[in-house]
């Protein structure tokens, strides 16, 4: 998606933006905000949120990349709309699971780092209003250093990756 | 390399195919050395290449036709409002810009299938439904009915169209699926239309297309910005589309002799000359008369009918042609997927069809059986999304 050059003070929910932040430039990375916390070395390309209703649980994709010659660590997401939470895919009893991630995600130095519906992800664990497709999402990723990523996401329709949360969470049923 | 396309075009008119020079590779054939064009497209590149999807004016319209389309109307859904509008566009111009790069498209659960773009464009419509469903006057109307109509609900209307173009037709099938799939929360489908042309490296691009029904169609056709601009393109970037369905009747068709069929048309078979004429691009004469004293061109024929003198009011035909599954007896279900861009559609397309459906031997062996009318928006830059100067 575009530069989305959000400021870390945004409170709005959700931005559905008409017009101005469109969808398209030519290298679809989010920078962070040029704001005094931001992390100015971590970017996130691509970002998505898969579109869901209510108070269902969901997740926004997309692909960290670390500009930095030093390893860095996402310690946490927040968003306006949900609580959120890291998560990794295991296997458990035979069945791919989902689980909060360890020590959260860590970005190699040079190096990317996949959020993908099967794989790693950012959980939005209980959104306070549906996520409808084409809303776009503001979301914070939090750095081991106490910098902050904000960034912005497009909500998708996207029926794939359908897998169950492995901390027996009955709300799990339809997360991505 | 258009001025290689020209001389290739005139020289197989005239016969003169050997003078082709840089352009022209001979082959044996039988016992005598046919020369053909040489295969100008079958490079690699047709896999790659690309056409740019930002600017003022959407793409697919100006360029050459690739060889593949699909073209996806859609019905909204209930309650998809002016905002709802820009959700879905903001999502569908999305994908268009990426999947016409040779990129996946966010959330692209087949991303392998995007990397060979081959020409792919998107190109968004608006019909009539969709500005009442914004709030706003639309500025196409459904066309007035004809005599010749056999229209099939099936076939027509439409609030949204979406012109999926490829030189590979993987790649529209791709394409389609994912814009559908984005598309699925405000609008279900209404009809889908999938044509085709010559493949890539067949023919020059120069060369007029042939239908099913074995004419040249599109000699006529604006040709290069200073023709085309005035006839499609308003100031804005905006132009409007017709999309006809005319079935080919082929086995009435069949039992014609060649003299008959190009009667009807009023263009030779082989050539595409006027029957006034030499060459495919000759100007017809209606004042000509032939050896026995009629007129060369006979009133009734489809080119007589649809001539357009005044460059301002003439059409730009992006025709593909379909042929679906014959039934039992082995009667094709086929015909063309007429698809004509103009300014305006009652200025320019109208009066051509009216004077058609009024008096045209053709129509004894094509019958429109669908018939859809959509608003082209301009243009996005960079950075926006495509009808964000209708809605936003």
């Amino acid at each position: 998606m575009k530069n989305y050059r959000f400021s870390a003070t945004v409170t709005a929910a959700l931005l559905v933006a008409f017009g101005t932040a469109g969808c398209g430039n030519s290298d679809d990375t989010a920078s962070p905000a040029a704001s005094a916390t931001a992390a100015t070395t971590l970017t996130i390309k691509d970002p998505w949120v898969k579109a869901a209703a209510a108070g269902e649980m969901t997740a926004a994709f997309g692909v960290l990349t670390n500009d930095t010659g030093a390893d860095i660590t996402v310690t946490a997401a927040e968003s306006p709309v949900s609580p959120m939470e890291l998560h990794e895919m295991t296997m458990k009893d035979g069945k791919m699971v989902m689980q909060p991630k360890e020590g959260g995600f860590v970005i190699k130095a040079h190096g990317t780092h996949e959020l993908g519906p099967g794989g790693d992800h950012l959980m939005m664990m209980k959104p306070s209003a549906a996520i409808e497709a084409g809303d776009e999402v503001t979301f914070t990723l939090k750095l081991a250093d106490g910098s902050t990523v904000p960034f912005s996401a497009i909500a998708k329709p996207f029926a794939g990756a359908a897998e169950s949360y492995a901390p027996d969470m009955p709300m799990g049923s339809s997360a991505p | 390399m258009t001025s290689r396309r020209r001389l290739l075009a005139g020289a197989a008119v005239a016969g003169l195919g050997a003078a082709a020079g840089a352009g022209a590779v001979t082959v044996a054939a039988g016992d005598r050395d046919t020369p053909v064009p040489a295969a100008l497209d079958t490079t690699p590149d047709t896999g790659t290449a690309t056409v740019a999807f930002h600017g003022p004016r959407q793409a697919g319209v100006s360029e050459d036709p690739p060889a593949h389309a699909a073209f996806v109307a859609f019905t909204l859904a209930a309650g998809v409002d002016r905002r709802a509008l820009a959700r879905m566009l903001r999502l569908l111009s999305d994908d268009g810009r990426r999947l016409t790069q040779g990129r996946p498209a966010l959330g692209d659960t087949d991303a392998t299938l995007a990397v060979l773009p081959a020409r792919l464009t998107v190109t968004f419509g608006f019909g009539p439904g969709l500005y009442r469903a914004a709030g706003l006057p639309s500025p196409v109307a459904d066309l007035p009915a004809f005599r010749i109509d056999r229209l099939e609900r099936r076939w027509s209307g439409g609030d949204l169209l979406l012109q999926i173009c490829a030189d590979d037709p993987l790649t529209v099938a791709h394409t389609q699926r994912m814009l559908i799939k984005d598309a699925r929360p405000f609008a279900a489908i209404r009809w889908v239309q999938q044509g085709f042309r010559r493949s890539p490296g067949v023919q020059a691009p120069s060369y007029t297309q042939r239908n099913v029904l074995g004419q040249l169609d599109g000699t006529a056709n604006p040709r290069g910005a200073a023709e085309i601009d005035p006839a499609v393109w308003h100031p804005d970037g905006s132009t409007t589309l017709v999309v006809r369905r005319v079935r080919a009747e082929i086995e009435k068709w069949d039992m014609l002799a060649v003299s008959d069929k190009e009667n009807a048309v009023g263009r030779r078979l082989e050539s595409g000359a006027p029957l006034s004429g030499h060459q495919e691009r000759d100007e017809p004469d209606f004042t000509a008369l032939d050896d026995s004293g009629l007129p060369a061109m006979p009133d009734f024929a489809h080119v007589t009918r649809a001539h357009v003198t005044d460059p301002a009011l003439k059409i730009l035909r992006r025709p593909y042609n379909y042929d679906g599954v014959p039934d039992a007896a082995g009667r094709p279900d086929a015909g063309l997927i007429f698809a004509a861009y103009q300014r305006d559609i009652a200025r320019q397309y109208v009066p051509i069809q009216q004077r058609l459906a009024d008096k045209d031997l053709l129509n004894e062996w094509i019958t429109p059986i669908g018939s859809a009318v959509f608003a082209i928006p301009p243009g996005c830059a960079d950075g926006g999304w495509i009808g964000e100067q209708v809605l936003a």
